[in-house]
């Protein structure tokens, strides 16, 4: 069974198409990696799975463990297993990150859990407030640690990211797609833009797309994929022969 | 000034308006009260104070420098728990020194306006707090104003001064139960900051929804004091006034005031006023102002008069509801080269990228909205004990602070 969905989904802001009668099927204990060059709805595509709301849906649907979502609020998206990782969020103005981990979820263990992101320093500090690149990116992990979201979106983790704290990043991502698990036990999925990959050497991707003019051009495996773009670019992609 | 001159300069101001704020029919009220019992301890105080109190942010235990507790026009307990500081009554703080000739209303004017003058007219009632020469105090004094009768016009004289090389704390609740329907609460207060003392004042407002507010305040400080001055109001209020001024008498003296707003209704005109008069001193005033209904105006004043100067104002608001309005007023005068004056101004709404953000972990619009706000209101004070920090962070960042409803 997938747990998402995306049928023929057309997505415009103001008068801009971004999204062209996108498809993508991803099941359950899959991890799938999105590239392709700026501009062309890669981020779109996760705030509109998110539910952004700053988006208007043209035609098509998204559909989550088998529930229609297209239209429903973001905190509702959240709580039926959506989380996603931002790639430049906003700063939280006096509230604190180890405060916002036990608002997330209650029962997560707020101490572990930064220390696993080695972050402890910043429990107490405002929530992405005077935060580096990549301390921006291991307070977005911290969050969706506690999350824990059946469905993980995430928007350039690596970029900004020392290599040091790659790994580290890799690493929360593979728990929370449960890497550690036997690939007939996951359950859990996710999808990563990244743009050279780097972040794909500490992380397990199952499956890649390219993304080109709002739609998926080619798929297949991730290192496979990101070869032909290294050697052809992109537009290497629109004729080749990977099955879609 | 004599007796008579205070007396006299209060009969000719008694029907002078003020510049800021509504004004108030000072007939409308009573100004006779029931004298109230007094007691030993703040212990031993009706549990109804005790319970106004802690709301107010003023536990009054034995964790503190001492207390005084005034229900209507009686000081019911005036007592000092630390030897390093004195506590007491106006009237007798009046009969011991010597009509405190050099302080009683030396800082705010009898005639700057009829509600000072009303109080210059009035008997003496208020408190009293000497901090001793170089005596330190970690534990707060904490004070409770308490108008506890219908219709009253309360009247509080407050003199504060912190000796050469002292530390003192003070918290001030002042409070109405629920009640009381209708009233007028006038408190003048002076503060004189000598050499090198330290001081903070920390004021919180819970009023009824007919109740005026009109607060006239004086602060001196000399060469390296310093005082931070933390105002918050969270509970609605009919019409509340204040403009607190401060005066940097001596080498760097330095202020920092700190305001807290959440308004429902009402017209409130805050705001601090200070001059810096003296060489490397330094003032900061941070306002923060949540508005779902009722108009708040937020005022900053800085005057520069000698070079290196340095003075910076921060009035932010968020307006959330149609039936609100934040005017805010941050004025920086500078009299004299070689000044650093700046200001930040800001009303506007909970950023949309905020609210989504928090939305995509799971909470609801009404939540988020909620940790937004309370975030926007935890002022960073600085130079507090950690038990009043703490205290200050209880009372804003109670769960009933919300978006508009």
């Amino acid at each position: 069974m997938w747990l998402l969905e995306i049928d023929d989904l057309s997505v415009s802001i103001g008068s801009k198409q971004v999204l062209k009668n996108f498809n993508l099927r991803i099941s359950r204990g899959e991890t799938h990696a999105l590239f392709g060059p700026n501009g062309t709805g890669k981020t779109t595509l996760l705030n509109v799975i998110a539910g952004i709301p700053r988006y208007t849906i043209d035609g098509g649907r998204i559909v989550f463990k088998g529930e229609d979502i297209t239209h429903m609020s973001m905190d509702e998206r959240a709580r039926l297993g959506i989380g996603m990782a931002f790639q430049r969020p906003p700063a939280i103005r006096g509230l604190r990150l180890k405060d916002l981990i036990k608002i997330i979820n209650p029962k997560a263990d707020a101490t572990a859990i930064l220390r696993k992101m080695d972050f402890e320093a910043f429990a107490d500090r405002d929530v992405n407030r005077g935060f580096s690149g990549g301390e921006v990116k291991r307070s977005e992990m911290v969050q969706l640690l506690a999350q824990q979201p059946d469905f993980v979106m995430l928007d350039e983790p690596d970029s900004g990211v020392d290599l040091e704290n790659i790994k580290l990043i890799g690493e929360a991502i593979n728990t929370l797609t449960q890497k550690d698990l036997r690939p007939s036990q996951r359950t859990k999925s996710g999808v990563i833009i990244t743009h050279f990959g780097h972040i794909l050497d500490y992380m397990k991707a199952d499956r890649a797309h390219v993304m080109l003019g709002g739609s998926i051009v080619c798929s297949g495996n991730p290192g496979e994929i990101l070869e032909q773009i290294k050697r052809s670019g992109y537009e290497g992609c629109v004729g080749c022969t990977c099955p879609v | 000034m004599h007796v008579s001159g205070i007396e006299d300069k209060a009969r000719k101001a008694r029907d002078k308006k003020a510049v800021y704020g509504t004004d108030v029919d000072l007939e409308s009220y009573e100004s006779e009260a029931k004298p109230q019992e007094t007691f030993d301890n703040a212990e031993d105080l009706p549990s109804v104070v005790k319970k106004a109190a802690l709301d107010v942010g003023v536990k009054l235990d034995s964790e503190s420098s001492g207390a005084y507790v005034q229900m209507d026009q009686t000081a019911v307990v005036a007592k000092s728990l630390y030897e390093g500081v004195e506590i007491m009554d106006m009237a007798s703080a009046l009969e011991k020194y010597d009509n405190l000739q050099d302080y009683w209303w030396k800082l705010v004017s009898p005639d700057a306006d009829k509600y000072t003058a009303d109080v210059a007219a009035a008997p003496p009632a208020g408190y009293f707090i000497r901090a001793k020469k170089g005596m330190k105090t970690v534990f707060p004094v904490k004070s409770c104003l308490y108008l506890g009768s219908s219709d009253l016009n309360q009247r509080v004289h407050n003199v504060i001064i912190a000796e050469e090389g002292s530390e003192l704390h003070i918290i001030t609740g002042c409070t109405t139960p629920a009640h009381v329907q209708r009233g007028l609460h006038i408190g003048v207060s002076e503060f004189f900051i000598q050499k090198d003392a330290k001081v903070s004042f920390t004021m919180v407002h819970s009023w009824g929804k007919e109740v005026e507010v009109r607060p006239r305040t004086g602060i001196t400080i000399a060469e390296g004091g310093s005082l931070s001055n933390n105002y918050i109001l969270l509970k609605p209020v009919k019409t509340l006034q204040t403009f607190p001024t401060a005066t940097l008498a001596g080498r760097g003296a330095v202020a920092s005031f700190n305001t807290v707003i959440y308004s429902t209704m009402g017209n409130i005109d805050v705001g601090s006023n200070v001059l810096l008069n003296a060489p490397d001193t330094s003032a900061e005033s941070i306002s923060r102002v949540v508005c779902v209904g009722g108009e708040v105006i937020a005022r900053g004043r800085m005057t520069g008069r000698v070079p290196g100067a340095r003075a910076h104002l921060e009035c932010v608001g968020l307006l959330l509801s149609d039936k609100g309005r934040i005017y805010s007023i941050p004025e920086l005068d500078g009299q004299c080269r070689d000044l650093d004056m700046s200001h930040e101004a800001a009303v506007g709404r909970i950023s949309e990228e905020e609210l989504e953000y928090l939305m995509s972990r799971g909470l609801n619009s009404e939540q988020a909205t909620s940790v937004i706000v309370r975030g926007f209101l935890d002022v960073e004070i600085k130079g507090l004990p950690e038990e009043l920090k703490q205290e200050i962070k209880n009372i804003t960042q109670r769960e009933d602070l919300k978006g508009a409803p």
